[in-house]
């Protein structure tokens, strides 16, 4: 970028006020919901004072508390089994080759692109046929319940988490497991000293991820919820659509916080990863494909 | 990775490393086994049920008839009400991409220009409602756009009266803008940030003005951005769901929505397969013609 090339004028105040514009439009919206929040009057979005009022009947609220739990448990379990899940893939992806890889890549990929509506609506009926076979060969009577909930958000968290998991394998210097197996390393022992320590900032990457792609699934877990086992945006959804109420200014702010604590740690995350690459680049200057590792990963997972 | 040396240090024949060759296919595929079977049972599987599904036809009960596979459910596509319903999404799902790329690709092109300390910040602000509670997100427009809510108090206020635009088109459209904006952003922003600025320093050497240079060499490099962008708007704004369900009205259903009445309320299971499998094809589509033009810009 040199002074010839950067835009003066009409056009610089015009790109300048589009951006501020922009951050308005992504953060007024946001900013009046936790100002509201607070506010004691009993119609959403009028200002009647200072109140934390809503917050302890969020706090009391057994249903609200219940999705809660729900949801809690739905996070960590997905999150737990798709991270083993994804890795083991982006290993074998990236480090492997064997037959039907190309096949599998692309099954990896779909749960990505597919839209929610659709893969809500193929884990309903898959659900319910499955318990009809299941009924009439094993006479076992099976209803939707959390761990309907929890299989359907490990489908599409696997895909997640070997992305990101991929795009760290990707960026990672091959030398340094070659080397370690010149030196006489098992494969397994290459992976556990060498392989595991570098990839775990993807790995981390890719739970915080999923633990967020799960905490926000409204569409999927509404399909595959049964009675008991209502997660918190369901019943949150369900709650907006007969009217809107300070109580749910009150737990959207609650969601909001939460997810915005998981993308300052996986931001974190991130930035001690690149601090990492840095180092290894000033070791070994004339690298330049590692210099463009730590961007082009932070943008593919900000993507996925 | 195929080791070229044997580990007990004997001299390496063909047959040693074809043998360690197939050991390594065998590694590798009893690593991608679990997730491989968990999305066969979980993912492929029900992907053919909905195929299925989508050729069968509804019986008088609610259920579903099996035999005597038909094309009757793709055929209500033709039907006024599905037709209007597809049309209107596809409009709306459009227009949100053009707007999308509007305000998306200048912000980009500033970000993209900004010094690299200011131009991380920058960028964190954009993660963050990206990664922010879409349901949350989605809430917050409604308490803004409610009925004497702030914007119909701010309107008031400086005289131009009641704004009643919640349950319309134009609050779907809002929604969405809000909801994908940052899917515009980003691969415009990393395509922009890739461009050899060298290039448009020789343009206007050779007294190409900032509009031509601008013309003629930043938008065909930004063009895999702007295509990467669009796909990543336009597909989920045609399948959106929550954001239709709580700013639009009864008069802006939109395909997602028709789809999942069709589960819950209508019990016409063929019906919504046949949507879905639409829907999914569309989506497949453009993902293959993305893939094929330009595979790595993602």
């Amino acid at each position: 970028m040199s002074s010839t090339t950067d835009p003066r004028g009409f056009s610089k105040a015009f790109l300048t006020a589009n951006a501020w514009l922009v951050y308005l439009f992504f953060y007024a919206p946001i900013i009046l919901l936790v100002v509201y929040s607070f506010s004691g009057d009993k119609l959403v979005g009028r200002w009647g004072g200072f109140t934390l009022d809503w917050y302890r009947a969020f706090a009391k609220d057994d249903n609200v508390q219940g999705a809660l739990w729900v949801s809690v448990q739905v996070a960590i379990v997905s999150t737990l089994v798709s991270v083993v899940l994804g890795t083991l893939a982006a290993l074998a992806l990236e480090r492997f080759k064997f037959r039907g890889q190309k096949v599998f890549d692309a099954l990896l990929y779909l749960p990505i692109i597919i839209p929610d509506v659709t893969m809500a609506v193929m884990l309903l009926m898959f659900f319910s046929q499955f318990f009809n076979v299941i009924d009439s060969v094993l006479g076992l009577t099976l209803s939707k319940d959390i761990s309907t909930v929890i299989i359907s958000h490990i489908a599409f968290n696997i895909s997640f988490v070997s992305i990101v998991v991929r795009a760290r394998l990707e960026g990672m210097d091959q030398r340094l497991e070659e080397a370690a197996s010149d030196l006489y390393a098992s494969r397994w022992k290459a992976f556990r000293f060498v392989t595991f320590p570098q990839i775990i900032p993807g790995i981390a990457g890719g739970a915080l991820l999923a633990l967020t792609l799960s905490l926000d699934d409204v569409v999927i877990a509404q399909f595959v919820s049964g009675p008991g086992s209502t997660t918190l945006p369901v019943y949150v959804f369900g709650l907006i659509r007969k009217g809107v109420s300070p109580l749910i200014n009150a737990v959207s702010v609650v969601m909001l916080v939460a997810s915005v604590l998981l993308v300052m740690l996986s931001l974190l995350a991130q930035r001690n990863s690149e601090d990492k690459d840095q180092k290894v680049n000033d070791e070994n200057e004339d690298d330049d494909q590692e210099v463009s590792s730590g961007s082009s990963s932070l943008s593919e997972m900000s993507i996925n | 990775m195929v080791d070229t040396e044997s580990v007990n240090g004997s001299p390496v024949t063909p047959e040693l490393e074809k043998a360690a060759e197939r050991a390594d296919s065998r590694r590798g595929f009893l690593l991608a086994l679990p997730a491989l079977g968990f999305l066969t049972l979980f993912f492929a599987t029900p992907l053919v049920i909905v195929a299925i599904y989508s050729f069968a036809t509804r019986n008088r009960f609610g259920g579903t008839d099996l035999s005597g596979w038909n094309l009757d459910s793709y055929r209500r596509l033709g039907e006024p009400i599905v037709r209007d319903i597809l049309y209107r999404s596809l409009f709306l799902a459009f227009i949100t991409t053009v707007i999308c790329l509007i305000f998306a690709y200048p912000f980009s092109y500033y970000l993209a220009t900004r010094k690299e300390s200011v131009r991380n910040i920058m960028l964190v602000f954009v993660m963050i409602p990206f990664w922010t509670n879409f349901l949350v997100r989605n809430y917050a427009w409604r308490v803004l756009l409610g009925n004497g809510g702030p914007l119909s108090q701010a309107t008031e206020a400086v005289g131009l009266g009641e704004t009643s635009i919640l349950f319309t088109p134009t609050a779907v459209v809002l929604g969405l803008v809000y909801g994908y904006l940052p899917f515009m952003v980003l691969p415009l922003y990393a395509s922009i940030e890739r461009i050899d600025w060298r290039l448009v320093e020789a343009s206007r050497d050779l007294y190409a003005s900032g509009w031509t240079s601008f013309r003629k060499i930043i938008l065909p490099l930004s063009m895999p951005g702007v295509i990467a962008g669009s796909i990543l708007v336009f597909i989920p704004s045609l399948g959106a769901y929550v954001t239709p369900e709580l700013l639009g009205g009864a008069k802006t259903t939109l395909l997602g929505s028709y789809i999942v009445t069709q589960f819950l309320t209508a019990r016409n299971w063929p019906a919504g397969a046949a949507l879905s499998m639409v829907l999914m094809i569309v989506m497949l589509i453009t993902t293959i013609i993305y893939f094929r033009k330009d595979g790595k810009t993602l």
